[in-house]
């Protein structure tokens, strides 16, 4: 089999950081090839090489068993490379097919040939059992759809190896199965994909071969019957892993958060959540299972001051808050790590210092008076979590936006760890993180629930979700519909649960 | 700050303000003047120390104004009717700075001062309570605003307050000159020499009081970081605690407080009664002036002096016949125009040059501790 992509000794050095260190790479023609490694290992800055976007200091690039070098993503697309990044770049208000050739429009004379540009897409869609209506506005379409725009977007240019950058990360289940078809069709027409992704479950699914980078080195290269996923796990990490589970019982009998009888109804009209009822004590953990958009994200709101109650009150230890505003129902200690942390938990412009203050900035050990932050206070308390949270960053002045996706997950938990909130609200805490911050992330909510903690969890993760829970809740169209010990309990049964098949 | 850091803050507008010259030289040359003559006489006349305090005196009024705009800004309030609330301020303080008659001077200042900021307040105010409220964008609702204060309620009231006069100017009643703002010609003086024809307005003081308390308030203070947090994302901000409702009100009031400030240099310093040709249009020209500042308490300073020069020391062509002045009208738009887009170039290679800094960062933290002491 032909060599598609070979980098050898890819060195690349940042100030002070050493990125890629000597980093070699083989992608064989028409294969799936995973690259897997924790947020930071180096896996974006050598697609980024390989691509075109950064010159390498060392090292070479053979494409097709030629020897490149580019100096920009142009020329990378001229010999057939395509990336598709994890934020994707569509304009909203175009239709699919003037997304797809923005930039590369067929034209007659000094008009964009439309007609010549819809029936190659239509071919090109055909081929690959991509679907889509090419004069939807791409604002109107879910995640899953869009990332297929990008993807028709780079073959429409030629593409022939095509680069995916944590594609899974965006979609829900259903969306990934329907990708994995699409990326098996492609490789059926022999073409060759280079995918990151630190989800181990879906890189052995997929993947031909695995290369594995850590701190910046190429560790491994595997195939996926040789390996198991705790293998992998330990390759990427270099250490054997924790599992989330939680040993003795730390439960007090101080309620942290006290819900009674809760119902939200939307703008619409819409009852989201009905007659929602629990409590959380101190040095408890409560899990909540369901399958999204059954009411976690409305429990969530309503607890903190968001989304109004339509009934019933909630109570934060002992005191009714239902009347509170978010930020009296903060400073008596409600922790939030939201579900989108950007959309609620970072202010992405803004330094990190400022975002590891966000929702404490009333505390008075981030004040130096009523009126003043105390920016050293805060630079402190910054670079504290920085450090024990591992948040790879070059310092606490670079604006959050300029991290990655696993790094700001970080930042956020972090930083609600390190403001000893009680109780705390978490949404998939471990979201987007390499699997040893997140085992790291696990310990900690392990040590606080020690200490007296009451988190309520909401996750995804039916595993972190027996692990780590005292109680299980199952939430279905708004009502919690089952109460569960998570040592008896079974992801398959929790599963039936969820999906309303088990009574 | 670091050299970079200096030339990444002053280059863009240097570099907007030297391609506004050329364009502006290309507009002399198609219009049959001599550019080099013209820059000349410009920079000659304008060099003199009358023409330099006149562009002070210009750019203390611009810079409140330019504040004004600011502090709506950083959290995404686009208020565009500075315009009306200082024009309404201007009116009103005039009205009863001239009807108290005269008082202990700074307590007749202190009057007409809170008379105007109280109806710029209120003027913006009534934005913001139509914003949270009914959900009215703050664009539609000022712009409407500006027009009720500007032709309806100032239009109204002068044809009902004026007095008679023997020039033909509609105009209220004069303040008393204890309610006149002292010159700083004396101060200026001191180190320069006699100062003829023209006043240094004192409220330039005032001015940049307001724009250190602008800068201490917007970076330093738990409010300014509420509002900063609700410009850059309203959703997290809520999250966080920031009642979103109240911040808004509160941004729409700063800055109205400020926008009653905009006239008063003329009022107290200059012209000392409300009349028809009081001057307008300050309100729009202060959104150039954030514009061209970044928003920034000292960016803006810059900005507003360099707008007030190049009104006052264009005046020459016109005498001189070099040119019409509309020439620096063009120069204004072109250096508005290329900051734009000279800071959203600067600031997209930053973005590009954070993102690599932040992707490469594989070694501990510790070490990213120590590099952050080197900087």
């Amino acid at each position: 089999m032909s060599v598609a992509v070979r980098l050898q000794g890819i060195t690349k050095r940042f100030p002070g950081v050493l990125a890629n260190d000597r980093i070699d790479l083989v992608v064989e023609a028409g294969e799936i090839h995973a690259i897997c490694g924790e947020n930071g290992a180096g896996k974006s800055t050598l697609m980024k090489i390989l691509y075109g976007m950064q010159p390498p200091d060392e090292g070479s690039i053979e494409v097709l068993e030629q020897e490149r070098t580019f100096s920009s993503p142009r020329e990378a697309i001229d010999v057939g490379i395509g990336m598709v990044h994890q934020h994707f770049m569509l304009a909203d208000n175009l239709t699919v097919l003037e997304n797809v050739i923005l930039g590369a429009e067929p034209s007659r004379g000094s008009l964009i040939d439309f007609a010549t540009a819809r029936s190659r897409l239509r071919e090109l869609g055909d081929a690959y059992g991509l679907e889509l209506d090419l004069d939807d506005a791409v604002g109107t379409l879910e995640v899953g759809e869009r990332q297929r725009i990008e993807i028709i977007k780079i073959l429409y240019r030629g593409a022939r190896i095509l680069i995916l950058d944590e594609p899974t990360a965006v979609l829900v289940p259903q969306e990934v199965e329907e990708l994995f078809r699409n990326m098996r069709e492609l490789k059926a027409e022999g073409h060759t994909i280079i995918f990151i992704d630190h989800k181990l479950d879906e890189v052995l699914a997929i993947a031909d071969t695995i290369t594995v980078l850590r701190q910046g080195r190429s560790v491994a290269r595997v195939k996926p019957a040789d390996v198991t996923a705790q293998d992998l796990a330990e390759l990427m990490v270099g250490s054997e892993l924790p599992t989330p589970e939680t040993r003795e019982v730390t439960i007090t009998d101080r309620t942290a958060v006290e819900v009674k009888g809760i119902s939200v109804v939307d703008e619409a009209g819409v009852t989201r959540l009905r007659d929602v009822g629990f409590s959380v004590q101190c040095g408890e953990i409560v899990g909540v299972a369901g399958v999204e958009g059954n009411g976690q994200g409305e429990l969530v709101e309503a607890i903190l001051g968001i989304a109004p109650l339509t009934g019933g009150s909630i109570h934060l230890h002992g005191d009714d808050v239902t009347g509170w505003s978010v930020r009296q129902r903060r400073e008596a200690g409600l922790g939030y790590i939201p579900e989108d942390r950007h959309r609620r938990g970072l202010l992405l412009p803004a330094p990190v210092w400022e975002n590891s203050i966000l929702g404490h900035q009333t505390r008075t050990r981030f004040l130096s008076s009523r009126v003043w932050i105390d920016e050293d206070a805060s630079k402190d308390h910054a670079s504290n979590v920085v450090e024990r949270f591992d948040v790879r960053t070059p310092g606490v002045h670079t604006p959050v936006h300029a991290l990655s996706g696993g790094n700001q997950q970080k930042l956020v938990v972090g930083r609600e760890m390190a403001t000893d909130c009680n109780p705390l609200i978490a949404a998939h805490p471990t979201r987007g993180i390499d699997v040893g911050s997140q085992a790291a992330v696990w310990e900690d909510l392990r040590r606080a629930r020690a200490e007296g903690l009451g988190l309520l969890l909401i996750s995804a993760d039916l595993e972190e979700l027996i692990g780590l829970s005292d109680t299980l809740l199952v939430m279905l169209r708004g009502e919690i519909v089952a109460r569960l010990d998570p040592a008896r309990v079974t992801p398959r049964e929790l599963g039936a649960y969820m999906t309303g098949a088990a009574a | 700050m670091t050299w970079t850091g200096v030339r990444r803050v002053v280059g863009p507008p240097l570099a907007a303000v030297g391609l506004a010259l050329l364009v502006a030289a290309l507009v002399l040359v198609v219009s049959g003047a001599d550019p080099i003559v013209a820059f000349g006489n410009i920079w000659e006349y304008g060099s003199r120390l009358e023409t330099v305090i006149e562009s002070f005196n210009r750019a203390t009024p611009l810079y409140l104004s330019g504040i004004a705009f600011a502090i709506a800004m950083r959290m995404n309030l686009f208020q565009i009717g500075v315009e009306g609330q200082y024009i309404l301020a201007a009116f009103f303080a005039a009205y009863v700075g001239a009807g108290v008659g005269s008082l202990f001077p700074p307590l007749h200042i202190a009057i007409i001062l809170a008379t105007a900021m109280i109806v710029g307040v209120a003027w913006a105010g009534l934005a913001g309570w139509m914003k949270v409220t009914r959900n009215v964008h703050e664009v539609i609702s000022t712009i409407m605003l500006n027009a009720i204060a500007v032709a309806g309620v100032v239009s109204f009231l002068l044809g009902r307050w004026k007095i008679e006069s023997e020039s033909l100017d509609t105009r209220l009643g004069d303040i008393a000159t204890t309610g006149w703002f002292p010159s700083l010609n004396p101060i200026v003086e001191l180190v320069t020499r006699e100062i003829k024809r023209v006043e240094l307005t004192g409220f330039i003081l005032v001015a940049a009081l307001v724009g250190v308390a602008y800068h201490l308030i917007i970076n330093r203070s738990r409010l300014g970081y509420d509002l900063r947090a609700t410009g850059a994302n309203p959703w997290a901000a809520e999250a966080s605690g920031v009642p979103p409702k109240r911040t808004i009100v509160l941004a729409m009031l700063l800055s109205g407080a400020v926008a009653g400030l905009v006239g008063m240099a003329d009022l107290l310093g200059d012209q000392h009664f409300y009349s028809l040709r009081f001057p307008q249009g300050l309100g729009f020209a202060g959104i150039a002036v954030a514009l061209l500042g970044r928003n920034h308490a000292v960016g803006a300073a810059v900005a507003a002096v360099a707008f007030g020069w190049l009104e006052r020391a264009s005046g020459v062509l016109e005498v001189r016949g070099d040119a019409p002045r509309e020439i620096v009208t063009i120069m204004v738009g072109v250096i508005i125009l290329f900051a734009v887009i000279a800071y959203a170039l600067a600031q997209r290679r930053r973005r590009i040059e954070a993102a690599a800094a932040a992707s490469a960062q594989v070694e501990s933290p510790a070490t990213a501790e120590a590099e952050e002491a080197d900087t």
